[in-house]
């Protein structure tokens, strides 16, 4: 198994002045399903942007190791979906694949179509965003992140706001696309449940010490001897 | 007598008693008057609620002050409002030099921001005409008839009644010298050259301007603009180069609407108050006004509406926050629009003149 994703002493902030984390390095092999942990504001979703080419390292090395293709070799999932809200549903699957392929407007419209069964959402099609409920929003948008067969996909987020049922759904959405297309995927969550569900492997950041507290298994993370990396997980206050 | 006492010389400040927020206005007037305290003995106070506790964390911004003699659940509420270590100092009060310097400092930011927008630009166009980066032309439709089609009415209306208002200032005037006929030439030359295409303008930015910045800064505060990037979708080409297009069609289109709305708002006050036949006003209209003069005027308009629908979608993709960021933005596009007409104006009128038009 290789790398596809290699952080070397990564500095993490929106500007030299703020820095979030410092020296942070990391690994994410092809094919796992790879967590970035951390409470709120510690700089989780900032390295996403980063990993998504969005933002750019304060310092460090962040290297990909994506095909040099002519199209976008990731896709990305905010944590609203930012899905078009001019659009539909469809529409906005839709968008890559006009500006990337040559492929005609049927055909278009049939990969579309399947991306959105793929997710659980062909009867929502033509639906525009306003409509649909917040996991709908957020399966439309994995599905608008597939659309160019991306082999790595990034996840801000994606049980935030969400029920317990359905989050769970989607939880399993994720690991069955991941396993089945042979995906890498970066996943930002503080979601207990969903850290042993989906993960292989994770990185928790800490904004107190601004480094990586600890990276492993979710097992291997359960089990440390770290006070904060068990306040974490077992969700007990730091400071009383 | 109050239920209070603060005792202690220098930096040592005693409290004695309850202190509560009943009595904080008189707790802090005695605080503030006294050197900030090194230890607070707190061991004779009975009660201390959170204010007068705030109080404290206050007084002691930035200050090591160690609290003695704290009962249990004092100790509790100090932890919570002092915490463990010092609160942070205040920062320090910003001189006046300094306030400038961070004024000019955001200024040199804002030039920078207008400047990598122009580069954007035009780059947008040159890899939109090599084929490289797609605009989404199929929306430009969509913007003229918003903004033109549905913005009809009112630069109608406005410019008829301008046309209208000018001609009835001059009625007085023109009827003194006897020169009512005058009124066509004033009403077609103020209304072709200049009045037209500024109060089309105004509309514009007040409509589309202000439009473009709420929609793009909505879609960048969703991260919608993020999106598209991460597509490989550039959003100058995709998004602004549509809407400055929409725009250079639909302004001079409206001016010159709005040219005869003002013309028809002169005839209306020449016909009802000075006597004026419509067969009059129009020959007179005819003899004065030349091409040249709506010409100008439609060339203006077309530079405010690119100058109109630039800054709504730079104000728009630089939004910055939430819903407040989106209204500073659409507030900002308004005020920037307003300027750069007056500017754009007075530039076209020197250089119009210079050609001898």
């Amino acid at each position: 198994m290789t790398d596809l994703v290699i952080a070397r002493d990564l500095a993490i902030g929106w500007t030299p002045e703020a820095v979030l984390i410092e020296h942070a390095s990391f690994e994410v092999r092809r094919g796992e399903i790879f967590g970035i942990l951390g409470r709120s504001a510690a700089g989780k979703s900032t390295l996403l942007r980063m990993i998504a080419g969005l933002t750019e390292p304060l310092a460090g090395e962040l290297v990909l190791d994506l095909p040099h293709d002519h199209r976008p070799s990731l896709g990305v999932m905010f944590q609203q979906g930012a899905l078009f809200g001019s659009m539909t549903v469809a529409e906005n699957v839709e968008l890559p694949l006009e500006r990337w392929t040559d492929l005609p407007a049927d055909a278009i419209r049939a990969i579309a179509r399947a991306k959105l069964r793929l997710v659980g959402l062909e009867a929502a099609e033509q639906v525009l965003p306003t409509e649909l409920s917040g996991g709908m929003r957020k399966r439309a948008a994995i599905a608008r992140a597939l659309a160019l067969e991306p082999p790595l996909l990034l996840l801000d987020e994606p049980s935030s706001g969400l029920d317990p049922i359905t989050s769970a759904e989607l939880d399993q959405l994720i690991v069955i696309l991941a396993r089945t297309l042979g995906l890498t995927v970066v996943v930002v969550t503080h979601e207990l449940g969903s850290i042993d569900a989906i993960l292989d492997r994770c990185i928790l950041l800490d904004n107190e010490s601004r480094s990586i507290l600890a990276q492993g298994t979710p097992e291997e993370l359960h089990a440390s001897a770290i006070p904060r990396v068990q306040h974490f997980f077992h969700r007990t206050p730091e400071h009383v | 007598m109050p239920a209070w006492q603060i005792l202690g010389r220098g930096d040592r400040l005693e409290l004695v008693g309850e202190l509560r927020l009943d009595d904080a206005a008189a707790i802090w007037s005695v605080l503030r008057e006294r050197p900030t305290p090194q230890t607070i003995d707190v061991s004779r106070v009975t009660l201390i609620d959170g204010t007068v506790m705030a109080l404290l964390a206050e007084l002691t911004r930035g200050v090591p002050a160690e609290l003695v003699g704290a009962r249990p659940e004092i100790a509790e509420l100090a932890h919570l409002y002092l915490g463990a270590g010092p609160i942070r100092p205040r920062p320090p009060h910003e001189a006046a030099l300094a306030r400038l310097g961070g004024a000019s400092r955001r200024l040199a930011h804002s030039l920078g921001d207008v400047v990598r927008f122009a580069g954007e630009l035009a780059a947008a166009v040159v890899s939109v005409a090599r084929r490289e980066q797609t605009a989404n032309w199929r929306s430009v439709p969509m913007f003229i008839e918003r903004a033109g089609a549905d913005g009809l009415p009112i630069v109608l209306l406005l410019n008829f009644l301008v046309g209208f208002v000018g001609a009835y200032q001059s009625t007085d005037q023109l009827r003194q010298f006897g020169a009512n006929i005058y009124v066509a030439d004033i009403i077609g030359v103020s209304v072709t050259r200049e009045l037209a295409p500024l109060i089309t303008a105004i509309i514009v930015s007040g409509r589309s301007g202000a439009a473009f910045a709420a929609e793009l800064g909505t879609m960048r505060v969703s991260e919608e603009i993020d999106a598209l990037r991460t597509m490989g979708i550039a959003p100058v080409p995709y998004l602004v180069l549509p809407r400055v297009v929409a725009l250079a069609v639909v302004a001079p289109v409206l001016t010159l609407l709005g040219d005869v709305a003002g013309v028809l708002g002169g005839l209306v006050v020449g016909v009802t108050s000075l006597g004026l036949t419509s067969r009059g006003y129009l020959t007179e209209l005819r003899s004065m006004v030349v091409a040249s003069d709506v010409w100008t005027g439609l060339v203006k308009s077309a530079m405010f509406g690119i100058s109109i629908a630039l800054i709504g979608c730079r104000q728009g993709l630089t939004t910055r926050g939430a819903a407040a960021g989106v209204g500073h933005g659409t507030t900002a596009t308004v005020v920037e629009c307003l300027f750069s007409i007056v500017v754009l104006d007075t530039l076209c009128t020197v250089v119009f003149r210079g050609f001898g038009l």
